[in-house]
């Protein structure tokens, strides 16, 4: 068996993917009957899928960054905000759709992470889709178990005083956290504070970025 | 805030439950919905509507000695119907 490199890695040193060749599995073929059921009947048709797809694809965390951006410069927003965190960021003018969100602060002494261990539930409406690694098995199980050894991984070391509260997104509700503000940031406005802002640091897997 | 017990049935079928939180002792954070019951929505029956309990437990409840720090926390959705009352200590 030879294992010559350039036959499994690009010239940009990368393994090659294999070919998707499979068959359809039995969920991929569901979906296709039901859908072209669907389009037959009448009740959808083909451009208000593809207009549905391109509205879930221009979600993406730079919304989620606008609201922590706002809870840390508003404080009648932060309120709002842990009050009803779907209605407050409806009324900032975000189209979420029917997501139900609660917001998670950090403080000096807490940190929050979230995780779906029974499938792959993230706030998509207002963040996009979730990276892959958040659907892996290693990061539902591992996350519930060991936070800590975790967020290690991810370069988040926290003192032993600080409480790690994992939220296990079992049911209806989405969460996004709210990281701490970057300190060397007063007097900064809002725009400027959003781009400190990562998406790990709302799924509680990382901390904004410093100035 | 109440004190909860997550029963400890292990059901066939499409359970929102997580396995390793059922027979857990935790507390009620806070209460939301009624949302209509994902495991009858899930067969195609008529959701029964159920309040849905935000439940937060200690690390040392859910793994005792091997809890990687006893003290941390964690919080998750769990419908009314797998809820039992607990008894104050």
């Amino acid at each position: 068996m030879p294992h010559d490199h350039h036959d499994h890695l690009s010239p940009s040193g990368h393994p090659y993917r294999p070919d998707d060749d499979q068959p359809l599995s039995y969920w991929q073929t569901l979906e296709i009957a039901v859908r072209e059921l669907l389009v037959e009947k009448g009740i959808t048709t083909p451009a208000d899928i593809a207009v549905q797809i391109d509205a879930m694809d221009a979600r993406n965390p730079a919304m989620g960054a606008k609201v922590v951006a706002r809870y840390w410069t508003d404080a009648d927003f932060a309120a709002a905000l842990i009050e009803d965190a779907a209605r407050a960021t409806r009324e900032m003018g975000f189209d979420i759709g029917p997501l139900k969100l609660i917001a998670l602060p950090n403080t000096a002494t807490l940190h929050n992470i979230v995780v779906c261990t029974l499938c792959s539930c993230y706030p998509r409406n207002l963040l996009g889709l979730p990276p892959d690694w958040y659907k892996s098995r290693a990061y539902r199980s591992r996350t519930v178990r060991e936070p800590r050894k975790v967020l290690a991984e991810f370069g988040v070391t926290l003192p032993d005083n600080t409480e790690v509260r994992v939220h296990d997104s079992t049911a209806d509700m989405r969460y996004i956290v709210i990281p701490n503000r970057p300190g060397g940031t007063d007097g900064w406005d809002a725009a400027a504070l959003a781009d400190l802002v990562t998406r790990d640091s709302m799924i509680g897997t990382g901390l904004p970025r410093t100035p | 805030m109440q004190r909860v017990k997550v029963r400890a049935d292990m059901p066939p079928g499409h359970v929102r439950t997580p396995a390793y939180l059922r027979g857990k002792i935790g507390v009620t954070e806070r209460l939301l919905g009624p949302f209509p019951n994902p495991e009858d929505l899930a067969y195609g029956h008529v959701g029964q509507s159920l309040i849905l309990h935000r439940v937060r437990f200690s690390m040392a409840e859910l793994w005792g000695d091997a809890a990687e720090a006893p003290e941390d926390t964690l919080e998750a959705e769990i419908y009314a119907h797998w809820l039992e009352p607990v008894d104050a200590p």
